[in-house]
């Protein structure tokens, strides 16, 4: 029995000697493994007299189990070493930026007027557009703006051979969408118009949104309210707004809207107004029974409010190191 | 149109500041531009007479001046201007004064004299930008007064940035009666007391085209003092209202239309020959004008004529022949109405905006005629003296506009503002703005507008006047309850905002470019030319209607790697244009350019230039979006725009949705860009009308994976091996990839060899090997008869 004893000191003594997970392996085949001494051993109680058979066998089983229990609390502790190593190794310098493709951008003034249509869209408005091309009728006569009027003169209109023209507004959608869709009729109407006018503070193409809604009792009350909530979501702040009469040969009555910017500064923000009954009547719709409103406004110049950009033309000039400011 | 708050005040004097009166006018709808201070700055300057006048001992140019300021002893003062003599009138700047240009007055020795103040100028007192001399003032200007207290000092200059319905307020008049109208402050009578005749000279007159112009006020004027000047007073308003005086005649004319609103036009006597009147040209008439221009009339023009001729173009210029100048004695005085559509138009159309066509386009009080004669003539005697003649209105009343009665109705008013207003404010408001209430009852009124308000014609108008006058800031703000069905939202068509979204998350950029390009880039980069051409662009570069987005974006490629961009991602969406004018076509488009490296500048991954199948790979991320990316065939083409062998067309369905490839380097060199370029762009409705997902099950058997690399030769398209296999076994086959590709050593020249993965599947069971062989065999033999494919072992 001396033997065993010794046989299990000698083993514990390697297995705490294993410096890793590969010499723990081969100290456990040397005592536990199929020609290991451990299983030797088992294999020679057949041996001895039956009667001894059992105290041995118990014996043998004994020194099995410290052993087997000592290889695995040195496999826990070398893995967990071996871990921790590897730990260190792996360590990374976390202030390296990450790989792979950055993000783009919107293009400022289409933000805005993404903007502008999730607020309207959330309000049940419908979004509709129109051609950009577009004919005399449409632009200006359906619009109570006859051949001659003055307020042609001032829409300084691009036009072709064939008397078609770039549409100068996109109140054209208004006739379009009455035409098409009927009464009642809640939309808004967001893209491209020209005007031949080139300078520090126009461009030949820039972006509007026009708004309609006509029903049997819609009022110029309706008209503040929704343009008073539009402007505080957009700019999501209070606003103090100024309705001034005008004038457009659409609307009557007609107002332009003011905001009360920084430093008691009233900035022009958009048109607007009760559509006229002659715009309704060319779209269809009897001026007795339904009224409505319209509103056009100038997304440049939301989005240069919105985003402090100074520079009008700058939307145009497509600088990439002014574009990816908006990311 | 500019207004002198003094000139205004004469008219109306409601007990408000300044700025408060430009608040309200604003309010109101006469949008104030700007407000500028007049002689704000000057102070200490009097009215002075000069004395005696002797010359300075030690200089040739100046003078030595005895000045009576009112005090008792006289001033010397220096002066050194050539106009100074004794007797006259002047605003001399005592020591202490300050002028507008910042100088402060101090006694000073010039030359060895002491001068005790300074004789001013316009240009120094900032009443002109030049002058010769100091400034001479009337005789009568009291000695001892302010210089500032004479002169209505200091003033504002109210800039109007009028509406066009508003011809009315083109005037002082016109100003006043709004301020009358919002403040309640009573506004001067602008009726003026016929001038009677001192002569019986008078011109014929004849209403050649009645319907153009209905009235026509006529006077003979004799016997003017060519020597006479304007006065100070009037030269100061004209030029507060920014006009400059000239000579008296036509300064009274100027002032008059300021004034009243109405223009005059003076012609010399002496020079009309016959009747005068308006009719429209005739082919081929020519008139030289008073700037000297000649100008070959069209017939739509409406003109003065008398027995020569055209003498003028009715309401826009008069004619160089029968014009007044300074020494002018006898003149013939116009006051007419002409009917704004017969003027429309034409001062565009000529190039000539005027004072006088300003107003008449607009519309001018058709009563407002004779007055505008006598204030002209009352102005004109005592000033340059003169004799006048009777009166001539002639005048064909049935084609006068008739301002028609309109019903303004409670409920409307009501219904239109959203306000209750009580009818007693709506009458007042009427009332000041001079409309005539021609009843009243429980429903409403019957309402005449004057006759300068042409601009209401409908209740709406009415409408909006009460509502200008009670206030827009006074209508509550309400809510509207409207029930509207709910909106279409539609999955068959991919959201463009979802498409840039996924564009944005792939890094590119968004830019908008115009929609109009340079003639010849659609050529160059579609191969068909521009039929869309603007009559009249900005420039040249501006001149066309795109047909496709690249030309903008290559551009905006090119500016930006100029600006040490070296790595330009960019989309844009927006329509192109295609086809002949009136047949033409507007397609809404989505195109991206990728130039540069595939991703930014990086640490653990090496720089490579993106090629083609970067920028497929973003299509085909966004054909996927549009449900079923299989759908999709990428048919290899030439095209203009696109260097040949790297281009090709995007099918759907058999038709060309879209086009990817990299832009030719001729086209690229010729924009200074030095690397690849690659580009797409598609037709957003064809390719974003998505498919509605319809779920199959998923199969519970294990998939099959089968490799095959075949040698075949180059011209044969991976996306043919892989449709040709796939078409084998549809139901089996779920996925064929291309997951090598090969050419080079130890392979034939002009062979490649495509190595394809199969994924096999079974909804029903799983597939035994005996399956997968037969399926691969079967693929193998097509692949063999199809494109002579050799199977690589």
């Amino acid at each position: 029995m001396q033997e065993l004893n010794e046989l299990v000191r000698l083993a514990l003594a390697d297995i705490n000697s294993a410096a890793d997970v590969a010499a723990l392996d081969s100290v456990r085949v040397a005592y536990m493994g199929k020609k290991g001494e451990l299983t030797q051993r088992l294999k020679k109680l057949g041996e001895l007299p039956s009667a001894e058979r059992p105290a041995a066998g118990q014996l043998i089983n004994d020194a099995k189990q410290q052993i087997s229990e000592q290889l695995n609390n040195r496999r826990e502790a070398l893995e967990a070493a071996a871990m921790e190593q590897q730990l260190i190794a792996d360590a990374v310098d976390i202030s390296l930026p990450g790989r792979g493709q950055q993000l783009g951008g919107r293009h400022p003034v289409m933000r805005a007027m993404s903007r502008i249509e999730t607020i309207f869209r959330n309000a049940g408005f419908g979004i509709r557009s129109g051609p950009e091309i577009e004919d005399d009728f449409h632009n200006f006569t359906a619009l109570n703006i006859p051949e001659n009027h003055p307020a042609r003169a001032m829409h300084d209109t691009f036009y072709f051979p064939n008397g078609n023209l770039l549409r100068t507004h996109t109140s054209p959608v208004q006739i379009r969408s009455m035409l098409k869709e009927g009464i009642p009729i809640r939309i808004i109407a967001p893209g491209r118009v020209y005007r031949c006018d080139s300078d520090q503070t126009h461009t030949p193409m820039f972006h509007q949104v026009e708004g309609l809604v006509i029903d049997r009792d819609i009022s110029f009350a309706n008209l503040k309210a929704v343009l008073h909530q539009f402007v505080e979501k957009f700019f999501e702040r209070d606003a103090e707004l100024r309705f001034r009469p005008s004038y457009f040969p659409f609307t009557e009555p007609s107002a332009e809207v003011d905001v009360l910017w920084e430093k008691g500064k009233w900035l022009e923000i958009l048109g607007c107004g009760m559509v006229h009954p002659n715009v309704l009547l060319n779209a269809g719709v009897d001026p007795e029974i339904y009224t409505g409103y319209a509103f056009g406004i100038g997304i440049e110049r939301l989005a240069m409010l919105r985003y402090g950009v100074s520079d009008l033309r700058t939307f145009f000039e497509n600088d990439l190191r002014f574009l990816k400011q908006f990311t | 149109m500019k207004i002198a708050e003094s000139w205004l005040r004469e008219w109306t004097d409601p007990s408000i500041s300044t700025e408060e009166l430009a608040h309200q006018l604003t309010m109101a709808g006469h949008e104030v531009d700007a407000v500028s201070s007049e002689g704000l700055d000057i102070d200490g300057v009097v009215i002075a007479e000069i004395v005696t006048v002797n010359p300075h001992p030690d200089a040739d140019k100046l003078r030595l001046c005895e000045v009576n300021d009112g005090g008792a002893t006289v001033l010397e003062v220096v002066c050194g201007a050539p106009n100074v003599y004794a007797g006259m009138k002047t605003a001399l700047a005592k020591v202490g004064a300050r002028l507008p240009n910042g100088i402060k007055l101090r006694r000073s020795k010039i030359r060895g004299v002491v001068s005790n103040g300074m004789l001013c100028s316009a240009v120094e007192l900032g009443l002109g930008e030049e002058s010769d001399g100091i400034l001479e003032l009337d005789q009568s200007a009291p000695v001892g007064e302010l210089f500032t207290t004479y002169f209505q000092l200091p003033d504002a200059v109210i800039d109007i940035d009028l509406t066009p319905n508003r011809g009315d307020c083109f005037s002082v008049l016109g100003i006043a009666r709004e301020v009358g109208a919002f403040t309640g402050a009573s506004v001067k009578n602008a009726a003026v007391d016929p001038y009677q005749a001192d002569i019986k000279d008078a011109h014929p007159i004849k209403l050649f085209d009645a319907a153009a112009c209905p009235r026509f006020v006529g006077r003979v004027i004799r016997d003017i003092d060519p020597a006479a000047t304007t006065p100070l007073w009037m030269v100061e308003r004209l030029r507060r209202a920014g006009l400059r005086a000239i000579y008296p005649v036509v300064d009274i004319t100027n002032y008059v239309m300021l004034e009243l609103g109405q223009p005059l036009h003076a012609y010399d006597f002496s020079k009309l020959s016959g009747t005068i009147g308006p009719r429209f040209a005739r082919a081929g008439e020519k008139l030289t004008l008073l700037d000297d221009r000649d100008i070959n009339l069209s017939d739509d023009t409406l003109i003065i004529v008398d027995d020569s001729g055209p003498i003028g173009i009715a309401g826009i210029m008069g004619g160089l022949g029968t014009a007044v100048a300074a020494g002018t004695r006898d003149i013939f005085l116009e006051a007419a109405f002409f009917a704004p559509d017969a003027l429309a138009g034409k001062a565009r159309s000529y190039g000539m905006h005027t004072d006088a066509s300003l107003r008449f386009e607009r519309g001018v009080d058709p009563c407002g005629q004779a007055r505008a004669i006598e204030r002209a003539t009352e102005l004109l005697v005592s000033i340059a003296g003169g004799v006048a003649g009777p009166t001539s209105d002639v005048v064909d009343s049935a084609l006068l506009p008739v301002q028609k009665a309109v019903r303004l109705r409670k409920t409307r008013l009501a219904k239109l503002l959203g306000a209750e207003i009580d009818d007693s404010d709506v009458s007042r408001i009427l009332r000041s703005l001079e409309v005539i209430i021609e009843g009243q009852d429980a429903e409403g009124w019957m309402l005449v507008p004057p006759s300068h308000r042409f601009d209401l014609a409908i209740e709406e108008d009415f409408v909006e006047e009460v509502a200008r006058i009670y206030g827009y800031d006074r209508i509550p703000e309400v809510t509207a309850t409207v029930q509207m069905p709910l909106t279409d939202v539609s999955e068959k068509q991919v959201s463009l905002e979802v498409v840039a979204g996924a564009l944005v998350a792939r890094g590119f950029q968004e830019v908008v470019s115009y929609s109009f390009i340079e003639d010849g880039l659609n050529e160059r980069f579609t191969g068909t030319k521009s039929q869309l051409k603007l009559s009249n662009p900005i420039s040249s570069e501006m001149s066309v209607m795109r047909a496709s987005l690249w030309p903008g974006m290559v551009a905006i490629a090119a500016s930006n790697i100029a600006r040490q961009q070296d790595r330009v991602r960019i989309f844009e969406i927006g329509k192109s244009f295609h086809g002949a004018l009136g047949a033409h076509e507007e397609v809404q488009r989505v195109a991206c350019l990728t130039v540069g490296s595939v991703a930014p500048e990086q640490w653990g991954q090496t720089a490579a230039n993106a090629d083609l199948f970067d920028i497929k790979s973003d299509l085909s991320a966004m054909l996927a979006m549009a449900g079923v990316s299989a759908a999709f065939d990428f048919v290899a083409t030439t095209h203009p725009a696109l260097q040949p062998g790297q281009s090709a067309s995007v099918v759907k369905d058999g038709i060309e949705v879209g086009l990817i490839g990299r832009l030719h380097p001729r086209h690229a060199k010729q924009m200074g860009i030095g690397m690849p370029v690659m580009l797409f762009e598609i037709d957003a409705a064809k390719v974003f009308a998505a498919n509605v997902p319809t779920s199959v099950p998923i199969s519970k058997y294990p998939a099959v994976r089968r490799d095959i690399a075949v040698l075949v030769a180059e011209q044969v398209t991976a996306g043919d091996l892989v449709s040709a296999v796939a078409s084998v076994a549809p139901d089996l086959i779920k996925e064929v990839r291309v997951f090598d590709l090969y050419k080079g050593k130890g392979i034939e020249p002009g062979i490649k060899s495509v190595a394809l993965g199969l994924i096999l599947q079974e909804t029903s069971r799983t597939l035994t090997d005996q399956d997968a062989d037969s399926v691969m065999r079967i693929a193998i033999e097509k692949l063999k008869n199809d494109f002579a494919a050799e199977l690589r072992e």
